[in-house]
């Protein structure tokens, strides 16, 4: 070989490793900036329980707050608000979700049904805030209070596009032999939607709703202005002083839902802006329970999803 | 036809009692109400229309309500300016300060967020081992699922003195100097931590889930084919990535980055607990700032006067247009890197 040859040919190899090395170092990047998104994770968790995990005791779940500057008391009504706003919320938006997508899944390319889908795309853009704003103008001002219903809506309009996304992603995954089936068999279409599509799509349905009910269960923006928030909201003392004096089911249940609520990301946000030691110790306890409740409904979720395509597969 | 009639109804009317309407009639409505499917049709396209119109709603609400501030500032209110007032006693309001807090917290994320993002995407799609890709995409997932209001207490008693200081003061001391960029790292860093750097960082997090998803669907989405090939000829596996599947679906990827910024730009809890609240005339990264969603959530709900009260709609009205048009562009791009795809895809 030539001594030019030689070279060439060093120079080859020379190339072939810094190729063969880059491709390691940014191939294990890759891994390193996985595992560092990873950090923050793990970091708000660990530290979430640890810190929260002091405070809590069973006054925290069953007793109202303490005046200012005195410890103990819990969050009672904060938890209270959070089931209430989040029910109210699901009730608002599953309905009106499922239908909707009944209507996308079996209209997508008319006009109505792409119209649909954009204002479902947009609905999932809104920042939460501004759904909060709309609520306030459209329930709060023409109330003329703050209410835990208004909270719900304000809720169920940021559930509904993950709603409307999912069960239409599920209905459209049922085979399209089932439909046939059912049609064939003189069943009606409306029949045909309610008793083969939907339970088929059950589970993906029921996936989605939790998916969204986690994420609301955590917003406090669209809160700020309409459920503002109520330390004294006791449902038992509301209860029980409806029953004594003998109002009816939906005297209470008006006293209920037409009132400020807090919940708990409310309560959070506010306790963290206190000067009073007690109170952000708290706040950590009620980011404890915040953030459990959302990731145990998270993580149920995508479980049963998992479980139950496994079991339709094999 | 009368016993066409009987038959259907299951003998309900039978001949003795006289049906209110006539027969024929009684025919042509249970002809359209035959199967229900009119009713149904009809339930699922009117609530496909009152979904339509709650979106346009928002818009309208939105317009409607800030009517007042939008006539009093017009196009000022938006204005960039360096000496802008928001001033509630004297009832004179520009929104530039939290424009360009919102802007560049956003816009610094997304720096920080896309080379985590595709990281992740790609380590998810192309190398992960099969055991190992379910519970990282889960826990990538999670960090999506993590309330605002968690990231911003963590943020204000760990984050920001662990984190964000010391490398807040880093950066005043190295980029500060520099001559352009300089007026963006300007120090001191303020004394807290509370500054649009953290904001930044905080939504830098927040975010990576939903670049790191989008992206990940669309190296999903890239056939074989064009890996095998590039193999074939002998690249190595980073030189398949970086020069085949990056630019394969850079609209994609494009349209996840629009989709994060939109969700940077409407964040709210988080970002007011740690971007330090203040108007004041810096544009440094380093010391505090306001964003739009922060005002909103700080100032609403004790807005005594009127126009106080709809220049802080008029913000949100920004907002909502904003974040409007970064979804339809977001959309758009995705959905056309998803049309052109072909028929075989990566299982």
């Amino acid at each position: 070989m030539t001594r030019f040859g030689k070279l060439l040919n060093q120079n080859r190899i020379a190339h072939a490793r810094k190729r063969k090395t880059g491709n390691k170092v940014m191939l294990s990047l890759t891994g390193v900036l996985t595992a560092l998104a990873l950090v923050p994770l793990v970091w708000i968790i660990v530290y979430v329980i640890l810190r929260g995990g002091k405070s809590i005791n069973l006054d925290f779940f069953t007793q109202l707050p303490k005046p200012l500057g005195m410890a103990g008391g819990g969050v009672l009504h904060a938890i209270e608000g959070t089931l209430i706003v989040t029910l109210l919320a699901g009730i608002f938006s599953v309905p009106p979700g499922v239908l909707a997508a009944f209507y996308a899944a079996r209209f997508p390319n008319t006009p109505l049904g792409m119209a649909l889908r954009f204002s479902t795309d947009v609905l999932s853009g809104v920042p939460s805030i501004v759904v909060g704003l709309f609520a306030y103008a459209v329930l709060v001002k023409p109330m003329g209070h703050y209410s835990a219903l208004a909270g719900g809506a304000a809720l169920a309009v940021l559930m509904l596009p993950t709603i409307i996304r999912t069960t239409e992603e599920m209905l459209k995954l049922v085979p399209h032999t089932l439909r046939e089936g059912s049609l064939a068999l003189g069943a009606s279409e409306w029949k045909t939607s309610l008793s083969v599509l939907f339970p088929a799509a059950l589970n993906g349905i029921f996936t989605g709703f939790l998916l969204a009910l986690a994420r609301a269960a955590g917003e406090t923006a669209p809160l700020l202005f309409t459920t503002l928030g109520n330390e004294r909201y006791d449902l038992k003392a509301i209860i029980s002083g409806g029953v004594q004096s003998h109002q009816g089911f939906f005297q209470i249940l008006d006293r209920i839902v037409n009132q400020p609520v807090d919940s708990l990301p409310l309560t959070l946000w506010k306790y963290a802006q206190q000067p009073y030691p007690e109170r952000i110790e708290q706040a950590w306890a009620v980011a404890l329970v915040l953030m459990l409740l959302v990731l145990i409904v998270n993580i149920t979720a995508r479980v049963w999803i998992q479980v139950r395509t496994r079991r339709m597969e094999g | 036809m009368w016993k066409h009639w009987q038959a259907v109804s299951g003998g309900i009317v039978n001949k003795k009692i006289k049906p209110a309407l006539k027969p024929n009639r009684i025919l042509r409505l249970h002809r359209i109400f035959r199967h229900g499917d009119r009713p149904w049709q009809g339930l699922i396209m009117v609530v496909s229309i009152f979904i339509i119109v709650l979106m346009a709603a928002i818009g309208w609400m939105l317009w409607r309500e800030s009517s007042g501030a939008r006539f009093t500032f017009g196009w000022n209110f938006l204005a960039p300016t360096t000496n802008a007032s928001w001033d509630p006693v004297n009832d004179h309001f520009q929104a530039w300060p939290f424009i360009y807090g919102t802007l560049l917290t956003s816009l610094f994320a997304i720096i920080i967020a896309l080379p985590i993002s595709l990281g992740i995407a790609i380590f998810l799609v192309e190398l992960c081992p099969a055991w190992l890709r379910t519970p990282l995409t889960w826990m990538v997932e999670l960090l999506a699922a993590i309330p605002s209001v968690v990231y911003g207490l963590w943020g204000i008693f760990i984050f920001l003195p662990v984190v964000v200081t010391p490398i807040g003061s880093f950066l005043a001391e190295t980029l500060g100097n520099f001559p352009v960029i300089g007026a963006l790292f300007a120090g001191p860093m303020s004394a807290s931590g509370a500054s649009r750097l953290a904001a930044s960082l905080i939504l830098a997090i927040m975010i990576i889930p939903t670049i790191a998803a989008v992206t990940r669907d669309v190296f999903l989405a890239i056939p074989n084919s064009q890996r095998e090939a590039s193999l074939a000829l002998g690249s190595t596996r980073w030189e398949t990535i970086w020069k085949v599947l990056i630019p394969y679906g850079l609209s994609g990827i494009l349209g996840a980055v629009i989709l994060g910024l939109g969700r940077a730009l409407g964040e709210t809890m988080a970002v007011t607990m740690v971007i330090g609240n203040s108007i004041e005339g810096s544009l440094s990264l380093l010391r505090p700032g306001y964003s739009m969603a922060s005002v909103i959530a700080n100032e609403f709900a004790e807005a005594v006067s009127k126009l106080h009260n709809q220049a802080l709609v008029e913000v949100g009205l920004a907002l909502f247009v904003m974040t409007l048009l970064l979804n339809i562009l977001a959309r758009f791009l995705v959905w056309r890197v998803a049309s052109r795809t072909p028929q075989e895809v990566r299982a």
